[in-house]
């Protein structure tokens, strides 16, 4: 196993030469103090109670040799880590724009043609692509290891990193700063594509490219649906407790409502919910839901529909 | 090396000249309240020990299926909470500090005994505003961060409360050792003959002054955002959460020096004594705890690097992060050169002081890895800092404090532990403490985050070493506990000064006089005089 | 040193120029924390003001400066009549010693009532501390400077008991020092916040 994860970015090999560099002295340390250490050990190890052993309280030299040799490793360190970090905050000027907003606990991008996506991130080989990122409740973190690159996400303010994504393939974004109950499942997916398969994409020729394969059944592509939207952050599907209801025996079921009445659950109620999640709350639960409106096709909200109905 | 010490003295210890409950919880003995944070640290560690294995349990699998995620948040929450504020901040600076101050500078008590009691007692109604706090347990993580702490339904108040008041306590016991060891010094006692261990807590008293009020107007500040409506970290109100972060850390980055430097104290006492050498560099170690304790108030935004704050701030303090790597890159090459040409002897408590130096380095070269810029915007907030803050907290200060238990056991109880079976107890402590740990540097470097209750599947394999790991070093633990425990009863009587040490504290009677000194010694010599001159 | 006596009494130091030392030495430490404690209040202050000058502009101009100016001379009254004290006491003159701390906590007490006052109007005015930020620095401020002033005029009240009690000489009046120096280090916080909100917000 090779001990850095794929590296999918411009400067994802210069941040492993920083922890090359890094790992390197350490280990050259790390053996000079264990060698000394157990050489040591070993070699004066008590043979009488009365060993003669020296009265030596210092050296100056010697100090002085460890307090500057390391100084100065320290110093390099310090001085290779800031130039690959001025090149990891610097964007170049033709970067394409995406707008991520987090919440708990969903990612959310848009793109500069109008369109959004939840918990896919596509973006095109070979072109550099900076994030203006907002949180909208809490503190979350922008996090794809492949491309070496972390960003905490503040709400009230924006804050942005860049990268250049150079090998077409599908990486994990996971969110690093702790934000509550959904946290480990606040997890995206970033999708490197060719410029040609990237511009269908932006497109729209190709239905989502990924998703929308007219051979699935409506509840398959539900559940696909179910998966890729960050649903599973909130709702489960085998009756436990979450964030939100469980989808497990759903449709049908008689709710109470935070006002008071109840409500049965059919078709009607779960497209209302989705896109506009505040409309009726469930009883017990924080009205937390965003709105999937123009996030999620008709065609995406019947097989999601379908799918919560299969779980009986 | 001291004169006017008293080796047959038969009045009683200070353990048997009062029985009952209230000799002890109104006892102004300074080693009575050792003891008494001694055994109320080792609850809580304890406590946070279990709930790690619980939790390291649960991260056996990748999927939830012995705790749900928000149950897992709160274990969290609460081992860190307990581990950081409760065991090892008063740790190693209350409990032995408190013993071994006064006897180590010949003293009689410390300065302000009865204020030294009420350090304990606000410990202890801290301690009870937690135990109420675990009834609806806070799931925030240690830190606090706003604005989840501000806006989570579960518990923060009472969670903080009992910090805030653990604050005071932390800050009355350094106010009372620091007036201690200016004021109260044996005559002969100069400052350049002090003990290391007392330069150390020394130190640490500095930083518990100046760096806890902070984090104490920061949870006050916190508690107010929840109770009054107050906006300083609240976005909709106009305020900043990035600056609860820097409040925090001003604080929680020197504490973590409250933490370690202790441990360095305790190390610089063991080794000589069991190389029968001199310490090496006596002034390069003592200034640089207190190096240490200056810089460490300079470095806190390095908890920031990706949180939001300007370039120029990161770059100064990756700066000043390196350079209070150098104090302690020092002590490290002066305690290797102690063991030189030394008789060293392999008692359980030099055990732990090597192994002390062995993780600890590796604690301290992976800090210069999060430390560096560009390698931390990849490695903040993944396993690698969760290991690398182990290997320091419980590498470096853990190892230094259970050294310490094994090392001053004798003079404190007036018993012998069972050298063998400490032996074993470290053996499994050191190599579960590796598997447990080791593992994460590269989960982290592989991008794990820390604080998931669930992973990917490809991270299962070191996962599972690292659970198993927990088992083995909680074997250790249980034997180590056994031999603590069972040496109280059947240990061999110890004499005053079982390894031949020079420092005052083996002067006297094992356990102590009340007094702990028949007659205040004069004090003619540093203590780590071993060896032959010349 | 002393002599331990024969049935193990635990005795602490008795000599009262050592203790006077060591208390005092560790009042001014513990005066060190408070200003810390306070200097996170200020941090934040410096902060917003710096953030929103107009909000502090204007919300400043909802405090009373007058009753503001009123307090801080009652504050600094205080503090010279509690040093009047420390005096008299060191000169054994224990009778000017209670006078002066009956005047000094009566000072106290008007503070507090102005004080009272001051808040009373503010709420009637739908001012709270979640009004703004300034009123949110304003209230944590000025409260926790009130907690203070409670607990220094508890700390002088026990003070003049004892005073009272004939416990304090021109060779004994560690108390007297160390209280008076805590009261001092209240009106010097003062001092710092009445210009900071009341003048210049």
């Amino acid at each position: 196993m090779n001990w850095v994860p794929e590296a999918a970015s411009s400067f994802a090999g210069k941040v492993d030469g920083v922890l090359w560099f890094v790992t390197v002295l350490s280990i050259v340390f790390f053996i000079l103090i264990t060698v000394l250490l157990i050489y040591f050990s070993f070699k004066y190890k008590r043979k009488t109670e009365n060993d003669y052993t020296p009265y030596i309280t210092g050296n100056q030299t010697l100090e002085i040799i460890w307090t500057v040799i390391p100084s100065i490793l320290l110093f390099v360190i310090f001085a290779y880590g800031l130039i690959v970090y001025k090149e990891m905050r610097t964007p170049p000027g033709d970067a394409v724009e995406v707008n991520v907003t987090a919440k708990q606990w969903i990612w959310i991008f848009k793109y500069q043609n109008g369109k959004s996506t939840i918990n896919e991130l596509f973006v095109q080989h070979n072109r550099p692509v900076k994030m203006v990122m907002r949180a909208d409740d809490v503190l979350h973190s922008f996090f794809v290891p492949a491309f070496r690159v972390k960003q905490d996400l503040v709400p009230g303010m924006y804050t942005q990193l860049w990268f250049n994504p150079t090998k077409i393939g599908t990486y994990d974004l996971f969110c690093a700063e702790y934000c509550g109950t959904g946290h480990s499942q606040m997890l995206a997916k970033v999708y490197v594509m060719s410029p040609e398969a990237f511009s269908r994409w932006e497109k729209g020729d190709e239905e989502e490219t990924t998703t929308f394969a007219s051979t699935k059944s409506p509840e398959e592509l539900g559940k696909d649906m179910y998966s890729k939207n960050g649903c599973a952050a909130c709702h489960s599907i085998d009756g436990s407790a979450g964030v939100g209801p469980t989808f497990k025996a759903l449709y049908g079921k008689n709710e109470s409502l935070q006002d008071g009445t109840t409500i049965e659950v059919d078709e009607n109620y779960l497209r209302e919910s989705i896109l506009i999640p505040q409309a009726k709350v469930v009883q017990g639960f924080a009205p937390s839901m965003p709105s999937f409106k123009g996030i999620l096709t008709d065609e995406e909200i019947d097989a999601l529909i379908a799918y919560i109905k299969s779980l009986k | 090396m001291a004169t006017g010490t008293a080796a047959t003295i038969s009045e009683p210890s200070f353990l048997e000249y009062k029985s009952g409950f209230r000799s002890w919880f109104y006892t102004t003995d300074h080693k009575r309240i050792g003891i008494l944070y001694l055994v109320s640290i080792s609850i809580f560690f304890i406590i946070a020990g279990s709930i790690a294995i619980v939790m390291r349990a649960e991260l056996f699998t990748p999927e939830s299926n012995i705790v749900s995620p928000h149950t897992y948040n709160v274990l969290f929450t609460l081992h860190g909470s307990l581990m950081v504020f409760f065991f090892i901040v008063p740790g190693i600076s209350a409990s032995l500090g408190n013993f071994l101050i006064p006897l180590m500078i010949g003293a009689r008590d410390v300065a302000f005994p009865k204020l030294n009691l009420g350090s304990y007692w606000l410990y202890l109604i801290g301690a009870a505003i937690l135990l109420f706090a675990l009834l609806e347990p806070a799931d925030t993580g240690w830190t606090f961060y706003t604005p989840y702490s501000a806006k989570t339904n579960t518990n923060v108040i009472l969670l903080t409360l009992g910090i805030f008041v653990l604050g005071f306590s932390s800050i009355l016991t350094g106010l009372n050792f620091i007036v201690t060891i200016h004021k109260m010094r044996a005559p002969g006692m100069t400052w350049h003959r002090l003990p290391l261990f007392i330069w150390a807590l020394y130190s640490t008293a500095i930083l518990q002054l100046l760096a806890t009020p902070v984090v104490g107007i920061t949870l006050l500040l916190l508690i107010a955002e929840r109770t009054l409506g107050i906006g300083f970290f609240d976005p909709d109100k106009g305020g900043d959460p990035v600056l609860f972060q820097n409040f925090f850390w001003f604080y929680s980055h020197p504490a973590v020096y409250i933490m370690i430097i202790p441990a360095m104290g305790v190390i610089s006492e063991i080794l000589p004594v069991f190389s029968r050498k001199p310490i090496f560099g006596y002034k390069a170690i003592a200034y640089s705890s207190v190096a240490i304790a200056i810089i460490s108030f300079f470095v806190w935004a390095h908890h920031l690097f990706v949180a939001g704050i300007s370039e120029t701030a990161a770059i100064i303090f990756s700066f000043l992060t390196f350079l209070v790597a150098v104090p302690t890159a020092i002590k490290v090459f002066n305690w290797l050169a102690t063991l030189y040409k030394g008789s060293i002897q392999f008692h359980s408590a030099m055990l732990y002081a090597l192994s002390f130096l062995f993780l600890f380095t590796v604690g301290g070269l992976t800090g210069l890895h999060v430390g560096a810029l560009a390698a931390d915007i990849h490695l903040h907030d993944t396993y690698f800092v969760v290991a690398h803050m182990h290997y320091v907290m419980i590498g470096g200060t853990v190892m230094g404090f259970f050294g310490a238990l094994h090392f001053w056991y004798p003079k404190w109880f007036g018993k012998m532990l069972d050298d063998t079976l400490g032996k074993i107890a470290w053996f499994f402590v050191f190599i579960g403490f590796n598997v447990t740990f080791f593992p994460q540097f590269f989960l982290g470097v592989q991008g794990m985050p820390r604080r998931y209750a669930t992973y990917l599947p490809e991270f299962e394999s070191l996962m599972k070493l690292s659970t198993i790991g927990s088992w083995i070093l909680a074997i250790g633990m249980i034997i180590m506990a056994y031999n603590l425990i069972k040496s109280l009863y059947s240990g061999e009587k110890a004499p005053d000064n079982p390894y031949n040490s020079l420092s005052l504290e083996w002067q006297t009677s094992s356990p102590p006089i009340l007094e702990n000194f028949k007659e205040i010694p004069v004090v003619t010599d540093w203590s780590y005089g071993y060896g032959k001159k010349g | 040193m002393e002599q331990l006596t024969a049935d193990h009494v635990h005795v602490h130091h008795i000599d009262p120029v050592e203790e006077y030392e060591q208390s005092k030495f560790g009042m001014w430490l513990f005066l060190g924390t408070e200003i810390l404690l306070f200097g996170g209040l200020f941090a934040t202050y410096a902060i917003f003001r710096a953030k929103y000058p107009e909000m502090f502009h204007l919300d400043h101009l909802k405090l009373d400066w007058e009753l503001g100016a009123l307090n801080t001379i009652i504050l600094i009254g205080s503090s010279m009549t509690m040093a009047i004290g420390v005096t008299a006491s060191k000169k054994g003159n224990n009778k000017l010693l209670i006078i002066m701390l009956a005047i000094t906590i009566i000072c106290g007490l008007v503070f507090g009532f102005n004080k009272y006052l001051e808040y009373t109007a503010k709420f009637a005015h739908h001012i709270y501390p979640d009004t703004s930020i300034f009123f949110s620095l304003y209230f944590m401020m000025t409260g926790l400077h009130m907690l203070h002033v409670f607990i220094g005029l508890i700390v002088l009240l026990i003070i003049m008991i004892l005073a009272i009690k004939g416990r304090y000489s021109a060779s004994y009046n560690t108390h007297v020092e160390v209280g008076g120096l805590y009261w001092h280090l209240i009106d010097l916080i003062w001092i710092y916040l009445f210009p900071l909100l009341y003048l210049i917000g």
